[in-house]
């Protein structure tokens, strides 16, 4: 007790000693209970969502035998790519044995004129609602709004029918109104957000200057919205890129999606698993998302803080 | 002569909150109007409303004997300058000079001869191949202005265009405006919330609260004969000093029972009996010392508090319970708790009945 107390009356000596002698910039110590506490868990938050992606990746580059040993943290032994060309080219997806390459470029087709069309109507859809307000423009918000609050699969009935009687179920084009209609309440509320946060008047100044809808918004609203729009696509690229739901219902079996593919892949009935095969599958199928990340990330935090300021 | 911009039984209402109302307004060819009150007064939205940004509920707009009343901004013959200088970011100056002439289609030709006369007018022609973003803020304001230049218009819209400013930009740069409008003559229409940018610009003033235009006059009337306390209270700083009290006859006798004679006001309405009124005056108008003599109304007062301005001073004390100031000359030596006899003539104060609150 009394010890404690002497060693307290010391370090505050010395703590005043210290202030006393303070001068230039205040020491940073590293190892202090905080930052001990902060590196451990981003640490094992980290540990959580890479060793899934080491196993995948250390496997695809194994051979079966060497699968089948069971280490399942291992290295590669001698790593190949034998598993990563098969997966491309000769897996069975189904009947068909032309691997995931057929896939990729459905999705391709799906997510490129979905990705441009939904983010073209959500940014004029957003413009229109905060720079040209008309009677009923926030009650036609409000229900754009509470669309996004409704689950997929409640539509995914009546979307069937609607799209049978158009004639066009079953088709490239059925994905890629479903993928555009869905991605509107978000997409909207984003660019609306987004427009409300630049400043009226100069929207007002193009008014006085005679440039009218269309002129505003190619020339003065667009090349304001950069940001933005990094943000849309990056949602629009990776939600439609992942999307299953509506690329197995719609789409038709000739024009599946790889994420459809990927799945018939690694659930086939027949023969052993190839475990190899299907890490590599999924690899593959995940590399556009994670590389449309990689490069624009950067933007993407940018354009949802800036969108985040004034709502 | 016909007037350029002349507004008839305007109102503007969002949903049930009425924004202006019934409001008239007759401005003459050339004249500088000044369109001055408190936030949320109404002021902007008046300016927004000629400029044709936001749809009226009711009355007229004449422009150049035009009615434009349904008429897009960019066809009432308007150029409008905004307090965030709203200039297009990713274009040049000469292109946001340009873009309203090259939305409208002119020649090029045309385009450059304006461009290149608004920047040898403004002297901007070094900037004009720079991005608004690497302007200070008195060159953007510049250019703004050079945006409404361009197009030749017959009235300038100025929406508060020095607020952004610092203290001696806004003051250079008031300079400007007011040189800008001998040269140009064009009729000018101004808000603002800075009530020396209004006395110093202004031919007329407009004082306006809750949507109404309280008084509309030259500078010196406004500042010098107000028709209600509103408007003797918003002008004027250091504030007027008011007093509180009945006016019978032609004595004024405050609350605390002191007698002020006032048989040189005045009256607009002859007072009749004896009514509750306030007596205002300005701290410039009460006198010190030696030029007490001869003045209606003197008194020996304490001083409380001496503020030295520089050019003046301003000293703080009481007549009866009322605090007032009073400025005198910097040379002046006063003190706290030096004991001085101060005086004014009523002549040169207003008074309001207590009741209307109008000048009487």
């Amino acid at each position: 007790m009394s010890q404690t107390s002497t060693m307290a009356g010391a370090s505050r000596v010395a703590a005043t000693n210290a202030v006393q002698e303070a001068r230039g910039p205040r020491p940073k110590p590293f190892f202090t209970p905080r930052k001990i506490i902060i590196y451990s868990l981003l640490v094992v938050f980290s540990m959580y969502y890479l060793f899934p992606l080491y196993v995948m990746f250390t496997t695809s580059l194994k051979s079966m035998p060497e699968i089948r040993f069971g280490n399942i943290f291992a290295l590669p032994v001698a790593p190949n790519f034998d598993a990563w060309v098969k997966a491309w080219t000769s897996a069975c997806t189904g009947l068909n044995c032309q691997g995931l390459a057929p896939g990729f470029w459905n999705s391709v087709k799906i997510t490129i004129p979905s990705t441009i069309i939904s983010i073209f109507i959500a940014a004029v859809n957003g413009y229109a609602l905060i720079n040209w307000r008309f009677k009923g423009s926030e009650i036609f918000f409000a229900i754009l709004i509470f669309g996004s609050f409704i689950p997929y699969q409640v539509f995914l009935y009546p979307m069937v029918i609607i799209a049978r009687e158009l004639g066009i179920f079953g088709t490239l084009q059925a994905v890629i109104i479903v993928h555009t209609i869905f991605g509107m309440p978000i997409l909207t509320l984003l660019f609306r957000n987004y427009f409300a946060s630049l400043p009226q008047e100069l929207f007002k100044a193009a008014r006085v200057d005679g440039a009218g809808f269309w002129r505003i918004f190619f020339e003065i609203m667009l090349p304001m919205s950069l940001p933005i729009f990094v943000v849309a696509l990056i949602l629009q690229v990776t939600g439609i890129w992942n999307d299953f739901l509506f690329g197995v219902v719609f789409a038709g079996t000739q024009n599946y999606p790889m994420t459809v593919q990927l799945n018939n892949i690694v659930n086939s009935a027949q023969g052993t698993p190839e475990y190899n095969v299907n890490m590599a599958a999924t690899v593959l199928t995940g590399l556009v998302p994670l590389a449309v990340y990689f490069v624009s990330g950067k933007w993407f935090v940018r354009g949802v803080a800036a969108g985040a300021v004034k709502g | 002569m016909q007037n350029s911009v002349s507004i008839r039984d305007l109102s503007l209402n969002f949903g049930s909150v009425k924004v202006l109302e019934h409001l008239d307004l007759e401005i003459a060819q050339g004249e500088f109007i000044v369109l001055l009150g408190p936030s949320g007064c109404g002021k902007s939205t008046l300016l927004n409303c000629i400029a044709g940004l936001l749809d009226i509920s009711d009355g007229q707009i004449f422009i150049g004997g035009r009615n434009v009343t349904w008429l897009e901004p960019k066809d009432r013959g308007i150029g409008m300058v905004f307090q965030s200088y709203a200039l297009y970011p990713q274009m040049t100056v000469e292109r946001n000079l340009s873009f309203g002439l090259r939305v409208a289609g002119m020649k090029k030709d045309e385009v450059e001869k304006r461009v290149a006369r608004a920047a040898e007018i403004l002297q901007i022609q070094p900037l004009l191949e720079r991005k608004p973003a690497n302007l200070s803020g008195g060159q953007r304001q510049r250019v703004a202005i050079g945006r409404a230049l361009v197009r030749d218009v017959d009235v300038f819209l100025f929406d508060e265009p020095l607020s952004n400013l610092d203290a001696k930009l806004r003051s250079d740069l008031r300079v400007e405006i007011k040189r800008l409008h001998h040269r140009l003559k064009n009729t000018m229409i101004y808000v603002t919330h800075d009530q020396i940018e209004a006395l110093t610009l202004a031919d007329r003033i407009a004082v306006m609260k809750n949507g109404v235009i309280q008084q509309l006059a030259d500078p010196h009337t406004i500042y010098n004969r107000p028709v209600n306390l509103y408007v003797a209270g918003f002008i004027g700083s250091p504030q007027m000093n008011m007093f509180t009290g009945t006016l019978s006859d032609s004595t004024f006798t405050t609350e605390d029972g002191i007698v002020i004679p006032v048989e040189t006001y005045a009256f607009d309405t002859p007072a009749t009996g004896s009514t509750a009124a306030v007596l205002g005056v300005r701290p410039e108008h009460i006198v010190l010392g030696d030029e007490t003599a001869g003045m209606p109304f003197t008194i020996d007062v304490e001083i409380e508090i001496v503020e030295p301005m520089g050019s003046d001073t301003l000293a703080w004390t009481k007549i009866g319970g009322q605090a007032i100031t009073f400025r005198c000359d910097s040379d002046v030596v006063i003190a706290t708790g030096h004991k001085v006899r101060i005086g004014f003539d009523p002549a040169r104060g207003s008074i309001f009945s207590a009741e209307t609150t109008n000048r009487l």
